[in-house]
């Protein structure tokens, strides 16, 4: 137990030091650029920064299939003349219900809507199942595995366009993670207030144009919108409304690109935009056909401006103006040229930390960090002596190591997590404490020191490992189900804990061989 | 050679058993009260569990708090508090958890707009926004962490001794915890993530002082084959009290700074952590140890004696020191 060979001696020795060595990345930054240079993240507690959970709107993914289903089945059933009484969607059941005006046809619309059956994921499972009753219904409703499908990609798409914004909008380094099955996790070092961010991320930016219906009165109170229309209120004005085909004619998604500029006339700020080949040549069509009509440029429901259409715009050019400021110009331009959100995001958890907060906890946890060593330090060795600076030789190590095993893993620090520091140095003296209360023990029961030394090492070793282990369960548990800042007190004291034992077992143990190897005292000094 | 302190004389012959009932009585009296207090006045529920908004403002000057509330109520935000948090220019506002996720981003908005008006030129430190459907989902997690963990050092101490001191170490534990959870209902201390990790360092840092003196307690069982399992067990937290004490001190001292200076988002969690030092250690002795005599009183001896006689081996009964 007492004896260390020579291997074993510089193992042990080497790992301090790899620790130490370890721990310089934290210090500065890397010489050249080749080295391994990981370090401690400072979490955005610390740092200041904001942390945005956001939710995908799960049911507008949903909706929208389900709407252009309803489309697929219209057309589907159009050229069989099969006609029916009703056709909705019920989003809550995940399906679309059609009643036939003639339950004879039932076996007809079946047929014909059987092509819109298409396998959806890995497993090429159909994507929905049709159902039929005797009196002439016919359900067509999504299944499960093509829902998870179509929610995966939705979460993963919404995530490229977040990505993409978040990019345009100049934060550096942002952390853009999945969590669960319907959340976007968005971390922005830096950004202590994260309202424009937010604003970005607020609009699904699905941008349309379309033509308007001058026939419809949109603004007479209690007026219907005639079928195949819609009335939208217009952006800068929500009293007034406007009538717009519902049919798109060019979608947003066929930009290539947006940029805020200046109107040469006016001086307003305006966004000029550039379509896709095939946007270009729609456009051109439909301004051809549509000379002295209006058309509106429609954004997530909201018209934005509508203009009318003087001559045949070709090019593929256009340009939106709608009372922007150079602020509101800059962000539609960024939306648009990052794309079309496929589902509503809303920010469900928002911590958001200014930098001054974030330096003032750093203060604060490291003052009470060095307090709390300085304490733990005094007070082994006033109360074990020489023994007890063994054991701080060791809490030294351990801090290290910590320090380096946290680097390693590039472990995020928040102030939970220097509080788990703490703890950590509190808790891991207990070992020495153990330790040395037995070897004093086996003292006293009159062993000569070499084996009241062995002794007091073996005994307390099964006791070190059962106390540790139970803390050491508790705190994976905790990295588990913790969220955030919790999480870094977890991996604080997880990774401590662990460290505390090597140093405990091995470091001490060896500090105290090759002492008494060198000194072979006739008494120890407990 | 210079002697050094000890935090008790070694050689103690304290008869802790005799306060057995005394001990379990206490512990069940504060215990029921703080049952008494989880539900009335309840815990003070931060918004990590409650959902709403927080918010730390700093203004340029001392801040006008009449003239905030003025503009906050101008602004149509229902506020559940503005006081002052920390030196006179840092106001903390909350706001209640609102029906919907977007009405919650809603009101933060309309909170800067009013400090705009109220305090041109103040500056948000911070904002906490916890959504209804986050804060259920953190309450539900938070609970299970505490579960899991029970049952995970239940199982481990039963793997490891008898189920007696898994027993024993559990019920302990679960009263060390409703008393952490009296004390954050006595004294207003808000009950947010930070608090969960804290009770279950509490958790983890009682059941290593368990740990410990059941360790003995085991070596002993195997050493005084014929001591009374009341004697064993009050010889057992005797020779482990200088350790006990030791380290409860040491992590007693590391979270004593953290309390005074560690500001106030972590000063609460460390006052959590240094009752339940208190709490932790002295379970150990006045409650853990008596649960182990009920449980064990007749069973853990009677098998050890059971293994005597089936096996009487040569000089088996009590000789202290056994190599």
């Amino acid at each position: 137990m007492m004896y260390f060979s020579r291997l074993k001696t510089w193992l042990i020795l080497g790992a301090c030091l790899l620790g130490a060595l370890l721990c310089l990345p934290n210090l500065f930054a890397a010489p050249v650029a080749w080295l391994p240079w990981r370090t401690v993240h400072l979490g955005l507690d610390l740092r200041g920064g904001s942390y945005l959970l956001l939710e995908v709107d799960m049911k507008a993914v949903i909706k929208e299939r389900l709407d252009g289903l309803l489309d697929g089945v219209r057309q589907a059933l159009r050229p069989g003349s099969i006609f029916y009484a009703t056709l909705e969607a019920q989003p809550d059941q995940n399906r679309v219900l059609l009643r036939l005006r003639n339950p004879a046809q039932t076996d007809a619309a079946v047929a014909a809507l059987k092509p819109l059956i298409s396998p959806e994921g890995p497993t090429n499972v159909p994507d929905m199942a049709i159902d039929t009753t005797p009196d002439g219904q016919v359900l067509l409703t999504l299944s499960p595995v093509a829902l998870k499908a179509r929610a995966l990609g939705a979460v993963q798409q919404s995530i490229e366009i977040v990505r993409r914004r978040i990019d345009e909008s100049g934060v550096l380094d942002p952390q853009i993670t999945q969590q669960g099955d319907d959340r976007i996790v968005v971390q922005l070092p830096g950004i202590g207030d994260p309202e424009r961010i937010k604003t970005l991320l607020g609009k699904t930016a699905h941008m349309t144009f379309r033509l308007v219906d001058e026939t419809a009165n949109a603004n007479t109170p209690g007026a219907v919108a005639p079928p195949g229309d819609e009335f939208l209120a217009m952006q800068d004005n929500p009293q007034q409304k406007i009538g717009v085909r519902k049919r798109v004619d060019v979608d947003g998604g066929d930009l290539t690109d947006a940029r805020a500029g200046t109107n040469s006339q006016t001086g307003e700020w305006v966004v000029n935009f550039t379509f896709n080949s095939v946007g270009a040549r729609r456009f051109a069509d439909i301004s051809r056909a549509n000379v002295n009509h209006r058309f509106a440029i429609v954004l997530d429901d909201k018209v934005i401006s509508a203009p009318v259409i003087r001559e045949a715009i070709t090019g593929g050019r256009g340009q939106i103006s709608g009372s922007f400021t150079a602020a509101s110009a800059n962000d539609l331009a960024v939306l648009l040229r990052a794309g079309a959100l496929p589902a509503p995001l809303t920010v469900v958890e928002e911590r958001s930390v200014g930098p001054e907060l974030g330096a003032d906890s750093i203060r604060a946890g490291a003052m009470s960090l060095a307090i709390g060593f300085v304490m733990v330090i005094g007070f082994m060795g006033a109360f074990y002596g020489l023994f007890g600076w063994f054991a701080n030789a060791a809490l030294v190590v351990n801090l290290v190591l910590m320090l380096a095993v946290m680097s390693l893993l590039e472990a995020t620090l928040t102030l939970p997590g220097m509080a788990g520091i703490l703890l950590t140095l509190g808790m891991a003296v207990d070992a020495n404490i153990l330790i040395n209360e037995r070897i004093r023990e086996e003292t006293r029961n009159g062993r000569p020191p070499l084996a009241a030394l062995e002794a007091g090492f073996t005994r307390a070793y099964s006791t070190i490992f059962d106390s540790n282990a139970t803390a050491f369960l508790a705190h994976v548990m905790l990295f588990a189900f913790g969220s955030g800042p919790v999480r870094g007190f977890a991996v604080t004291i997880t990774v401590g804990i662990a460290t505390s034992l090597f140093t405990a077992w091995m470091l001490t143990r060896l500090l105290v061989s090759k002492w008494y190897a060198a000194h072979r005292p006739l008494l120890l000094p407990v | 050679m210079w002697k050094k302190p000890r935090l008790v004389p070694d050689n103690t012959r304290i008869k802790f058993m005799r306060g057995r009932f005394m001990g379990l009585i206490v512990s069940a009296i504060l215990s029921t009260a703080s049952v008494v207090l989880f539900f009335y006045p309840g815990l003070n529920l931060g918004i990590d569990f409650a959902g709403g908004v927080v918010m730390e403002v700093r203004t340029p000057g001392p801040a006008d708090f009449g003239a905030i509330r003025a503009a906050l109520a101008a602004e149509n935000v229902g506020t559940q508090g503005v006081q002052r948090f920390g030196d006179a220019s840092e106001v903390l506002i909350r706001l209640g958890a609102q029906p919907s996720e977007t009405a919650t981003q809603a009101e933060v908005t309309r909170v800067k707009a009013a400090l705009d008006k109220a305090e041109p030129g103040s500056k948000v430190l911070r904002t906490d926004a916890v959504g209804a459907s986050v804060s259920a989902e953190l309450f539900r997690n938070g609970l299970l962490a505490l579960g899991i963990s029970l049952v995970m050092i239940l199982v481990y101490i039963w793997f490891r001794f008898e189920w007696q001191f898994a027993v024993g170490a559990v019920v302990t534990l679960i009263l060390d915890v409703t008393k952490a959870i009296g004390f954050l209902a006595l004294t207003r201390i808000e009950f947010d993530l930070v608090m969960v990790a804290a009770i279950l360092t509490i958790l983890g840092y009682s059941t290593n002082d368990k740990v410990v003196v059941y360790d003995r307690v085991r070596e002993n069982l195997r050493k005084y084959k014929t001591m009374p399992l009341r004697d064993l067990i009050d010889l057992s937290i005797n020779e482990t009290l200088n350790r006990t004490l030791g380290t409860s001190m040491t992590v007693f001292i590391a979270s004593l700074p953290l309390a005074l200076f560690g500001g106030e988002s972590i000063s609460g969690f460390a006052w959590v952590m240094l009752f339940g030092i208190v709490v932790g250690t002295s379970s150990s002795i006045f409650i853990a140890a008596p649960i182990l005599l009920f449980l064990g009183e007749h069973r853990l001896r009677r098998d050890a004696a059971a293994v005597v006689t089936a096996k009487p081996l040569p000089k088996a009964s009590s000789r202290p020191g056994t190599p």
